[in-house]
């Protein structure tokens, strides 16, 4: 997956844990936890969507590492095939 | 014959509004079947019936407000076996505690097979301008309806044409008898339900408050070893260990967990355990995880995962509303150390959970950095003493101490 396919699966995978946030407003370098108010839970919810779309089982040491949407697009670039 | 009645779905709530119905005299019910819509401060329930049978008589018309406990339809049985009678027969609950036996209730699916779909805050602004979810073009995810999208189906619509707005009143007109409040109202009326809840709390039971600072180095330890060969879907959250962790420490302290009814506390065997759960978009709803203390941390973690998504999308059930034995509330998210908690009546004890920190920990002579976590508890001094909490929160600490045993 290259990365503008990466940074849709991620937006993809943020709208089913926070359906009512607009992502299309979501800047780049924004934290994602704040900004979109993701718990544990959610935050849980969104690393398993990701596992689903892009194949990347993100360990719990790297949870820091996809702070933000561009974190997150290179984190799995470097690891999705 | 059976009634079906307005059901409570906590202290908290007087009364409920039937929005529907989905069911006519002469019409076979089935058990589960959801045979009407109700509105309560909570949102928009699907009613379920439990008996089997005809429908004999609509009681109340939609748009009707009525106290819970109210009938609101009869059944005439066809099975008539005992246990269907019995069910019919069930006592209503004290006043306090009032779940409503013969009834079971759904908060609103997100989706029903057929309709369309949208997320609960456009289903919500989408009754309050009036709009149809069907006419509205979907641009959310997975074809989901989103706020935006009926805002401006609304906006369209009132562009268009004021005539198309409806058919028979002006545009001066009040609401239709029975028509859902507005948002401000919903809200004030949430507010005011909260508000009576806390009130009575504070008002009548008298609260006593315990903490303690507990090591959660091996719980976190222990979790990691169990999620590191996990996939996310599976993986286990440290609130479902700490929740497996109160549900066996109130069994040691039985005390803590049930209610106060009549001057008397009625201790439960069962640990339904509330979780406090907070509403994307406002508001606060705390359904049991039920028989808690039956389920190993897995079930009790797939369960809380499904019971957060149905209390945001949908799908609460009325048992998980009306009979939680005590309230567990998790502010660690939040960046929250320490919470003393309100007691929600009639039960008898609130625990709270802080943030995993860390923190310098001197243990046998020797300091340290670990993992640590205050838990909390807020209990009616009427049925326990702080004798009885200081031991609950020893059990706490001694569960959440040998997690392999949780």
């Amino acid at each position: 997956m290259n990365a503008s396919e990466l940074e849709v699966a991620v937006k993809a995978a943020l709208a089913r844990v926070a359906p009512e946030a607009d992502l299309d407003a979501l800047g780049p370098e924004v934290p994602l936890r704040d900004e979109l108010d993701l718990d544990s839970m959610d935050f849980l919810a969104f690393v398993a969507e990701l596992h689903t779309r892009t194949g990347v089982a993100v360990p719990e040491a790297d949870y820091g590492k996809l702070g933000t949407l561009a974190a997150a697009v290179a984190y799995l670039g470097a690891r999705a095939r | 014959m059976a009634e079906l009645r307005m059901p409570s779905l906590g202290a908290d709530m007087e009364t409920g509004t039937l929005r529907a119905w989905k069911i006519a005299p002469g019409d076979r019910v089935a058990r589960g079947q959801v045979v009407g819509e109700v509105e309560t401060d909570k949102g928009l329930i699907d009613l379920e019936i439990w008996d089997e049978g005809v429908v004999e008589a609509l009681l109340v018309a939609p748009g009707t407000k009525v106290p819970v406990g109210t009938p609101i339809a009869r059944v005439r049985s066809t099975a008539a076996a005992p246990a269907s009678a019995t069910q019919a027969v069930a006592p209503v609950a004290p006043a306090a505690a009032a779940p409503a036996p013969a009834v079971e209730a759904r908060v609103a699916p997100v989706a029903p097979r057929g309709a369309p779909k949208g997320t609960p805050a456009a289903r919500q602004l989408a009754r309050e301008l009036g709009v149809e979810l069907a006419a509205v073009t979907p641009t959310g995810p997975h074809g989901a309806v989103s706020r935006a999208d009926v805002e401006r189906a609304a906006a369209g619509r009132a562009g268009r044409a004021p005539a198309a707005l409806d058919s028979g009143a002006g545009p001066a007109a009040p609401p239709p008898e029975g028509a859902p409040p507005p948002a401000a109202d919903r809200q004030a009326a949430m507010r005011r339900a909260i508000a009576a809840a806390m009130a009575r709390s504070k008002r009548e039971i008298p609260h006593y408050y315990l903490a303690t600072t507990l090591d959660a180095s091996k719980l976190l330890a222990w979790l990691g070893a169990k999620n590191a060969d996990r996939p996310p879907a599976e993986r286990v959250l440290p609130a479902a260990a700490m929740l497996r962790g109160v549900a066996l420490a109130l069994r040691a302290v039985p005390e803590l967990n049930g209610f106060w009814i009549d001057d008397h506390a009625v201790p439960s065997r069962a640990v339904h355990l509330g979780v406090a759960i907070s509403l994307r978009g406002g508001g606060l709803v705390a359904p049991a995880l039920r028989d808690a203390a039956d389920k190993d941390v897995d079930t009790l973690m797939r369960e809380l995962k499904d019971l957060v998504a149905r209390a945001r999308t949908g799908g609460l059930r009325s048992s998980e509303l009306s009979d939680p034995t005590v309230t567990v509330t998790n502010l660690g998210d939040l960046g929250v150390e320490l919470v003393l908690g309100v007691i929600y009546p009639p039960q008898l004890a609130l625990v709270g959970l802080g943030k995993i920190v860390e923190r310098p920990w001197a243990e046998g002579g020797l300091l340290g950095v670990r993992s640590v976590v205050t838990v909390s508890l807020a209990a009616d001094h009427r049925a326990s003493d702080g004798h009885r909490g200081a031991r609950f929160l020893a059990a706490l600490e001694h569960e959440l101490g040998h997690p392999e045993e949780l």
